[in-house]
């Protein structure tokens, strides 16, 4: 009864891409000791300005680092000529067996960092399915929707993506678990706002 | 009164939706908007209404996943909030301290408690919260205290909890290895559930663990194969593929057992991706089997011609994975690889170009070199510099393994420079000056290169290439003997516009004009009469090297020999100008010496070496680096100094001899004529290799420190800049003293003179006289045109059409037709004077964690190492394949479930014992086969005291079948 969009390898072709060169050379410091091997180690959206709009980093590093990293990526994409491939090699910005596909949807970019366990191609798919996703979830998916919608973005990738691990493939699973958290999350604050102050103030 | 300000707080506090709204509409500029709301945030956050603290906590979590505020400062407000009892709190709470927590956060443990309340919650939407922090947050003490609520999720009835429970058992696994021990049984059972959710899960877990240590996982292969067989989730399969990548080396067996299912997916695939993973496992694993290489070379052939660039791409990769074991497929796409050279994506065009680096051999590497060096001129700036990186990479390894032909690599290295937008300046100074160091039959033609460099006075304006012009510069000055023309060498070394040079390298210019004007006073004075003695003195031994290249060079002799050959006036440059009077080229005559049996190698022309030529080039000395000998660069300073006090010296001495128009020998002052040629035996001793570990092999004098500190002295004179030294060569004393003219012979090299007359008469009209003829004018302008201009390559345009037909050509594996001659001697010292590159990869790491994993599986005998692959067990393997090829694997998976159920039962009163259990349900059940029953037998005897009875009897039943000692467990059947 599951049926996963990977049984056929989706293709959609993407245009819209900047030209110029595609690699940098920027060597960023890394923390070894606390090195766990994560499969995807980041999943960024930003915007042709390379406006961050969403980023979620399964290996810890300091805020500054996400920054620098962000920026790092966007100076890739941003000068990759249009019908290219959607692959970066991504080493220089996050260590040793990095790599990087992207996808680039109206203004936006979607962007997975992740290592030799995952398949480049898979991995394209999976953006396809984050989009799809997001597409049923807000009907026509826009940049402001991903902006005003910080929450639920977030629930969205956290079924799809583990602690660094694909768990979930299937757009309609991914919807059933955000609703049922939505309502969860609604009936929670329901009962929340004057009535828990007021009790508080009756009860002093 | 509290309550009532937290009421003011709720109601006129900014919700997240605000902040958002208002960073869209704000005037501010966007870091102080930013402090604004966090000013506001610092105040929320200590509020006691948890709904005003976590909605501050929510926006805090934005600003900082988004605008890069650091939020550690309130990671004890995230503990508040994940310690909420409504859910949105939590969730919110949940989120932070995901985003922000790590290992050295203090506040981490108190959260523990909170965590296992969560994990076992009804709820199973907070046990997802609970199990999402804790899969990136976990640390060593998070993950040993909940590992009794994660084991007892693994195996929950709801599958939405169970796959993440299976998702966080990856990194409590790497943070507390010993919950391997615990949950690892539970683990596998999993890989059998129904629930496809789970099987993704399981099997990504188990990718992850197995690319770690892949040999701890052999056990679980007849799993992992039934799902590769099973299971029609391509998720599922790519990761198994993975898996297979990695075990499938370390067990021919098992190779061989999987070949036949991983091309069955290949041809029944529809997925891209899917196929991909096939192909990428044959290619990396399976390369030893033919018919699985053939049908993934098939799918790499149709992945190269597709239009997606992606696919494109993939193709290329798979091919490189291929290219060290079977080189034939890369040659049979040889189009398809070529045709990507041009291609518009950066990605294919880099993976190409490896590829064909790939396919260069010593027969072909002219070919391709000089193909790819025309493109590289046409090429983007960033792709030409990849372009000659990969040239110079490929050709030097292994002491320029590859090359047979220097002179035409030599002068590869001089067109490269000149290639506009070359910026690896460096690499070729470092291959010009080592070739010259190894190869004494390339340094004519270095030299040769050298002075071509030297003279385009358009070069240097060029900042890249100030390190190839002081390799030259070096190289000329080093094999002055060479050289056919010292005066002109001379004049291009002291060009004006060697003042764009930096100071180290204008340094170099001058010790090499220095090393010049030695040699060339050293030949005037032996002209006079002293041919003999010069020749004598110079003749040393270098037997070696000329029994070497006799050979080599006997083509070359014979064809100037019929030009122009005059073996008793060859050294007397008086003779020749009378000899040659009716020679075409007006200055540039190539001559051939001849002194016994032995060559010089001096190129004598007929106008060389006379008296009025040695004034004129003293007196081009003296006004060029006069004004030097007040540099105020050091080193410049120094040198130019030292050069001009000799030239003083000498000038008196020469222009006495002219007044009184004598023969010099007769009247030469005797002191002159000793310094001089105390300097040419000077620099006439060979610089040779120094060994990189040369120094360890020099005793430590006694009372020196070397482990001394010195980090003071750096404080010193941080900031003091040493001079970069320009060649990491040191000078050392050859035994033989080196004889240039014994060693090498003269070639009068078709294209020799030509060329350089026609070359300089071209720069001077082109550029005017720049070789300063009085004063040194204004002629230094910085904006100079450019060396090669690119209009001047005309051809470029249909150079698309020519890569592919030429390089196609060159990679047919012809033979070379003419090899004209044998490949000069290469110098090498004994211990590997290169630095040895380090392949280093990443060992596989025997940590704490394989090792319980190992424990579990295997039991605790040091058993990987006999689970290796051993080449020389391979035939008893196949014997035993046969057999074990028959049983049906079906009925072995069934009777393991049932297994399984039974030990499930048993291991819960003992943990300590789960890993001889475990390791039986592996093994046992295809007791049949012959090894197995012997494999446990050894091991029941070990741990007898641990072995549940009736796997005793089963062993017992077993082992009278045994006939031979098993080496490798077949792990499959």
């Amino acid at each position: 009864m599951f049926h996963f969009p990977f049984l056929i390898y989706i293709y959609i072709y993407i245009s819209h891409l900047i030209s110029k060169s595609f690699s940098i050379c920027i060597h960023l410091y890394f923390d070894l000791g606390e090195r766990i091997t994560i499969m995807i180690k980041a999943v960024l959206v930003m915007n042709t300005q390379g406006k961050p709009r969403l980023t979620k980093f399964y290996e810890f590093r300091t805020v500054e680092k996400q920054q620098e990293a962000i920026r790092n990526v966007f100076a890739v994409l941003c000068s990759r000529p249009e019908h290219v491939s959607n692959f970066v090699n991504a080493e220089s910005i996050f260590g040793p067996d990095a790599r990087l596909v992207y996808k680039h949807f109206a203004t936006l970019y979607f962007v997975f960092i992740f290592d030799s366990s995952e398949n480049e191609l898979a991995i394209l798919d999976l953006i396809q399915v984050l989009v799809e996703t997001l597409d049923k979830c807000f009907r026509n998916v826009c940049e402001l929707d991903v902006v005003f919608n910080y929450s639920k973005i977030h629930t969205i990738l956290d079924e799809i993506i583990f602690g660094g691990q694909v768990l979930e493939t299937s757009s309609a699973e991914v919807l059933k678990a955000v609703e049922e958290i939505s309502k969860l999350e609604a009936a929670s604050n329901a009962i929340n706002l004057v009535p828990k102050s007021v009790s508080a103030w009756r009860t002093r | 009164m509290s309550s009532s300000s937290s009421i003011m707080d709720n109601l006129f506090q900014r919700t997240l939706d605000d902040v958002i709204k208002s960073t869209r509409l704000t005037f501010l500029p966007e870091h102080a908007f930013i402090s604004n709301a966090m000013d506001e945030i610092r105040k929320e956050i200590k509020s006691t209404d948890p709904h005003t603290k976590s909605t501050a906590l929510q926006k805090l979590s934005y600003l900082s996943s988004l605008h890069g505020i650091d939020m550690s400062f309130a990671s004890f407000h995230v503990v508040e909030v994940i310690s909420s009892s409504r859910f949105s709190h939590k969730k919110i709470g949940y989120l932070s301290a995901s985003q922000s927590f790590n290992d050295s956060t203090p506040v981490l443990l108190l959260i523990t408690n909170q965590l296992r309340k969560d994990l076992t919650s009804n709820n199973s939407f907070e046990v997802s919260l609970a199990l999402q922090c804790l899969s990136n947050v976990a640390s060593l003490d998070l993950a040993r205290d909940l590992t009794p609520e994660v084991f007892t999720l693994l195996s929950t009835s709801k599958v939405y909890v169970r796959k993440k429970a299976v998702g966080v058992v990856l990194r409590v696994f790497e943070k507390y290895p010993d919950a391997v021990r615990v949950c690892f049984k539970r683990l596998v059972e999993n890989l059998e559930s129904l629930d496809p959710p789970i099987v993704v899960a399981v099997v990504g877990v188990f990718c992850e663990l197995a690319s770690k240590d892949p040999p701890a996982y052999l056990p679980l292969a007849p799993e992992f194969y039934r799902i590769l067989v099973d299971s029609k989730n391509n998720w599922v399969l790519i990761k198994v593929l993975k898996i297979f990548a990695k075990l499938a080396p370390l067990e021919p067996r098992l190779a061989k057992r999987i070949v036949e299912p991983v091309c069955e997916v290949m041809r029944r695939t529809e997925a891209k991706s899917l196929m991909f993973e096939c192909v990428r496992t044959v290619v990396t694993s399976l390369s030893d089997y033919e018919s699985a290489v053939n049908l993934a070379m098939e799918k790499i052939r149709e992945l190269l011609v597709e239009q997606d660039p992606n696919l494109r791409y993939l193709g290329l990769q798979a091919l490189s994975a291929v290219v060290g074991k079977h080189l034939w497929v890369v040659l049979e796409n040889k189009e398809a690889v070529i045709k990507s050279l041009s291609d518009e994506d950066p990605n294919i065009k880099l993976e190409s170009l490896r590829l064909v680096m790939a396919m260069v051999s010593d027969s072909n590497v002219e070919e391709i070199c000089r193909v790819l060096v025309n493109y590289a001129l046409k090429s983007d700036p960033e792709f030409c510099n990849e372009i000659l990186g990969s040239i110079l990479e490929t050709c030097c390894k292994n002491v320029y393994e590859i090359i047979v032909d220097f002179d035409w690599y030599v002068s590869l290295l001089g067109e490269m420079s000149r290639i506009p937008n070359c910026q690896k300046g460096e690499e070729i100074e470092n291959q010009l000056i080592d070739i010259g160091l190894r190869v004494r039959d390339a340094r004519l033609q270095l030299v040769r290169v050298g002075r071509d460099l030297l003279i385009d006075p358009a070069l240097l304006g060029n900042v890249y290439l100030h390190r190839i012009l002081c390799a030259a510069a070096w190289v000329v000055g080093e094999y002055v003997e060479f050289a056919s023309n010292p005066f002109q060498l001379m004049e291009a070394l002291l060009q004006p516009r060697t003042n764009l040079l930096p100071p180290s390298i204008r340094a170099v210019y001058i010790h090499s004009a220095f090393k010049v004007l030695i040699f060339y006073l050293d030949n005037y004075l032996q002209n006079g009469g002293a041919a003999s003695s010069y020749s004598s003195n110079l003749a040393g031994d270098d037997s070696e090297l000329v029994n070497g290249k006799k050979s080599t060079e006997a083509p070359d002799l014979s064809k100037s020999e019929s030009l122009n050959y005059d073996p008793d006036e060859g050294f007397n440059p008086r003779n020749i100008t009378e000899s040659s009077e009716d020679s075409p080229v007006d200055n540039n005559v190539d001559r051939i010496v001849n002194h016994g049996q032995t060559f010089t190698p001096t190129f004598l022309e007929k106008n060389n070496f006379t008296h009025e030529s040695v004034v004129s080039l003293l007196d081009l000395i003296e006004l060029v680096l006069g004004p030097q000998t007040a540099n105020e660069d050091v080193e410049v300073l120094e040198r130019a100094q030292n050069v001009v006090a000799f030239v003083n010296l000498v000038k008196m001495d020469i222009l006495d001899c002219s007044v009184q128009n004598v023969d010099i020998l007769g009247k030469k002052n005797a002191q002159v004529s000793a310094i001089i040629q105390l300097m040419s035996d000077a620099f006439s001793v060979e610089l040779g290799l120094v060994s990189i570990s040369a120094q360890g092999r020099v005793a430590v004098p006694d009372g020196l420190v070397l482990t001394e500190n010195l980090d003071d002295l750096q404080s010193i004179c941080g900031d003091i800049q040493l001079p970069s030294s320009s060649f990491g060569v040191g000078g050392h004393h050859v035994d033989t003293t080196f004889d240039d003219s014994s060693s090498n012979l003269v070639k009068s090299e078709e294209s020799g003179p030509a060329n350089e007359s026609t070359s300089l008469l071209e720069h001077r009209k082109r550029h005017g006289l720049y070789y300063l003829p009085s004063e040194k004018n204004g002629a230094v302008s910085v904006d100079y045109p450019p060396a090669n201009d690119p209009e001047l390559n005309s051809n470029i345009n249909d150079e698309a059409e020519n890569l592919a037909r030429l390089t196609e050509q060159s990679l047919l594996l012809k033979k070379k037709p003419n090899q004209m001659k044998p490949r000069p001697v290469v110098v090498k010292l004994d211990d590997g004077d290169v630095a040895p590159i380090l392949v280093k990869r990443p060992e596989p790491r025997d940590d704490s964690l394989s090792g319980v994993v190992r424990d579990v599986l295997l039991g605790n005998e040091a058993r990987p190492s006999s689970s290796r692959s051993n080449p020389s067990n391979k035939t008893s393997g196949k014997a035993k394949e046969k057999k074990k090829l028959s049983t049906d694997l079906a009925s072995e998976t069934k009777e393991q479930l049932g297994d399984a159920e039974k030990l499930d039962l048993e291991n819960r009163n003992s943990r300590s014992k789960h890993h001889s259990h475990n390791k039986e349900r592996r093994r046992r059940s295809p007791g049949k086969t012959v090894e197995e029953g012997e494999e446990h037998d050894q091991k029941g005897k070990k741990k007898s005291s641990h072995r549940h009875g009736r796997h005793k009897t089963r062993q017992r039943a077993n082992s009278p079948l045994n006939s031979q000692t098993p080496v490798i467990p077949d792990f499959l059947l």
